[in-house]
């Protein structure tokens, strides 16, 4: 590790010296290709030197670090329920559940409705004969309260979170392919396709947002459905992060675009360009890990404005589809019922507070990424 | 300074004449039909005879016609709100949007300048965690959230302010604070960037060098120069706040044009979808225009350079 900066010299010195050997000598081909090849080595060291530094960087800052863990723990906890509130996420206790506030001890329904419920389930079936707990009636996990509809909040929020964050990397992902290929074609080609290309973005900022995410939803369900075989509940789920997506790349191709403008001018691309190096192999081997920071930076930058816009079309009532939790159908179902009856304090706290906790801590982490990859900013 | 003035105002038409035609275009190929609607199909002759009254028996007329009539200010009657034209539903609304919105950008600058200038001013102190809390609550908690906290609040407990509607001056406040949340935190972290980067420049450790006081350095010297990223925010930040919320309008009853904005997508209205996006991007580019005059005459080099 300790030898890291010094490769790092090492590459910048040969960078800077190779445009003027090509310049000055006309070496014989083997030469020159022993030439490129010794070089591309090196850029390959300095490539993955600079990583270890950024992340070096990262761990500096103690809030990001702290943010980070935080994410991770609550997406383990997500992941480590995920077998048992798949089972629950959507299974009513009538009898006494319904907006039950938060209690330690579970809540037992022994009503025949939830048995009945609970035989509809085939995995539950096998459950009752070998532990036989169907006397018992049901036993609700109520640490986080129920639901207008007597579901467990709790198995409700961590399913809700993983939804949530699922949406933030679709649209990220989309932003990723659309924005980072329309902005790195628009400064390649250059000229008037690039004028224009770009002016089409400027245009797309003047639309306004929410309605080109209904008309894209709108657009979207009915192949996509179909396409999925049916599925309407992924389809909902997939069609919400690519409408999202589709119109939060803008910014993406901005910063791309402007990158790869810059970078066009170093002296690194220009050398590789002398040494006859193919336009694709200068993108992918010269330019694209000096792209992959801002990139990344700009598409965890859409997680939190995703989770956003999904909490504000959940509240419009164009959200995930019908029993399926997130994060914003939750807060926005909360809402409706401390609207109409004050007091149901933990249907919104719970899920604000799980929202609230996931986009600072995203939102800190975004922040220490940034200051790592780009230390200027 | 006036050549400019025509350059921008003349590529701000282009510009609306693309979004006209970008929205035009996804409104006919959006699947649904305004006319069927209902869950009765209509029949044939009934159709053939709606289409004519909205001009929409062929795509390109209707393109020609909806254009013409919003040159001269007229956006034609609107799908779903039959007994009303688009320009009815936008002047009733309209102004109620502005009124909240120019409140919500004023308490958004009123705000978020100052806590922006005391982060960066008393770096990594209360004060600055203090503007970094509410700049977080700003960005993560959706508005629905907080109109409903503010509206418990103020209205519920407090009495204040009334739960609801519009009509009077006590209706403005509650509506306009929620819209300014997110407005305020981002101008607070525009320029606390700003300042910051400011205030490590050759000049400021100048003025310090010459003895000037800190207040000056601050407001004088830095701060100038710091506000101008957020005045380019500002633009399309009040295009924005001025059209509407569809949440702030839904949490306090507010009749503005927001809601317009959703339910048109929603009804798949295409006159009041067209005339909303007209209207928007209208305002969109006078303010952007707007912005650059204020840049020119804040910094003289931008004309220079123009």
């Amino acid at each position: 590790m300790c030898c890291t900066p010094g490769l790092i010299r090492a590459s910048r010195l040969r960078y800077k010296r190779a445009p003027a050997v090509f310049a000055t000598s006309q070496p014989n081909r083997k030469q020159k290709r022993n030439k490129v090849n010794d070089r591309q080595t090196q850029t390959n060291s300095s490539k993955i030197a600079l990583q270890p530094t950024a992340w070096r960087r990262f761990c500096r800052n103690r809030c990001a670090v702290t943010s980070l863990a935080v994410l991770s723990s609550l997406i383990l906890v997500a992941l480590i329920t995920l077998p048992l509130s798949t089972r629950w996420y959507n299974v009513q206790s009538l009898d006494q559940g319904v907006r039950r506030p938060p209690a330690l001890a579970p809540h037992v329904d022994k009503t025949p409705f939830a048995l009945a419920l609970r035989q509809n389930e085939p995995d539950a079936h096998a459950d009752d004969a070998t532990s036989n707990r169907a006397d018992f009636g049901y036993e609700f996990t109520s640490w986080l309260g129920h639901d207008d509809l007597g579901r467990s909040v709790f198995y409700r929020i961590w399913p809700a979170l993983l939804i949530s964050l699922g949406i933030g990397l679709g649209a990220a992902s989309m932003s990723i392919a659309i924005g980072a290929t329309w902005g790195a074609v628009a400064a390649l080609v250059g000229g008037k396709v690039d004028m224009l290309m770009m002016r089409f973005v400027d245009v797309l900022y003047g639309l306004p947002y929410i309605l080109s995410v209904i008309l894209l939803k709108i657009a979207l369900t009915n192949p996509l459905t179909d396409l999925l075989g049916g599925q309407t509940r992924l389809a909902g789920v997939v069609i919400l992060f690519i409408a999202i997506g589709g119109v939060s790349w803008l910014t993406m191709a901005r910063v791309i675009r402007g990158q790869v403008l810059s970078l066009r001018e170093e002296p690194f691309v220009e050398a590789a360009q002398a040494s006859g190096a193919s336009m694709g192999r200068i993108l992918v081997r010269h330019m694209l890990p000096n792209l992959a920071g801002p990139i990344m930076v700009y598409a965890t930058l859409v997680i939190p404005q995703a989770i956003l816009q999904e909490s504000f079309l959940s509240f419009l009532g164009i959200g995930v589809p019908a029993p399926i939790p997130s994060l914003g159908r939750l807060a926005a179902d909360g809402v409706q019922a401390v609207n109409t009856f004050v007091g149901y304090w933990w249907l919104i706290a719970f899920p604000c507070g799980m929202l609230v906790l996931t986009l600072i801590a995203l939102n800190f982490t975004v922040d220490g990424l940034r200051d790592a990859v780009d230390p200027r900013s | 300074m006036m050549p400019m003035l025509v350059r921008r105002l003349f590529w701000g038409a282009v510009t609306i004449a693309c979004i006209y035609t970008l929205t035009f275009l996804m409104v006919i190929t959006v699947p649904g039909n305004p006319f069927r609607q209902s869950e009765r199909n209509m029949p044939p002759e009934a159709e053939r005879a709606l289409r004519v009254r909205y001009n929409m028996d062929d795509n390109w007329s209707y393109f020609v016609e909806f254009l013409s009539g919003a040159v001269r200010g007229d956006f034609g009657p609107s799908f779903t709100y039959s007994d009303w034209t688009c320009n009815q539903i936008i002047s009733e609304a309209f102004p109620i949007s502005a009124m909240i919105g120019l409140l919500a950008i004023l308490i958004a600058i009123v705000i978020g300048v100052p806590t922006g200038v005391i982060a960066a001013t008393k770096r990594d102190t209360a004060w600055d965690f203090g503007a970094l809390a509410l700049v977080l609550v700003g960005i993560s908690l959706p508005t629905f959230v907080t109109g409903t906290f503010l509206l418990i609040l103020f209205a519920v407990h407090l009495q204040w302010a009334p739960i609801g509607g519009w009509g009077t001056l006590a209706h403005l406040p509650l509506p306009a604070l929620t819209l300014s949340l997110p407005f305020t935190a981002y101008i607070a972290r525009l320029t606390r960037v700003g300042m910051l980067d400011v205030m490590g420049s050759d000049f400021i450790r100048t003025a310090r060098a010459k003895g000037c006081d800190e207040r000056t350095i601050v407001w004088k010297h830095a701060f100038k120069i710091a506000f101008l990223p957020v005045l380019s925010y500002l633009g399309p930040a009040t295009a924005q706040a001025m059209t509407g919320s569809f949440v702030v309008e839904k949490v306090f009853g507010v009749p503005g044009l927001g809601q317009h904005f959703v339910n048109a997508a929603l009804n798949l209205d295409p006159g009041l979808i067209m005339s909303t996006v007209l209207v928007f991007s209208a305002l969109l580019v006078a303010m952007n225009v707007a912005v650059d005059v204020l840049y020119a005459w804040a910094d003289p080099r931008i004309t220079a350079a123009v």
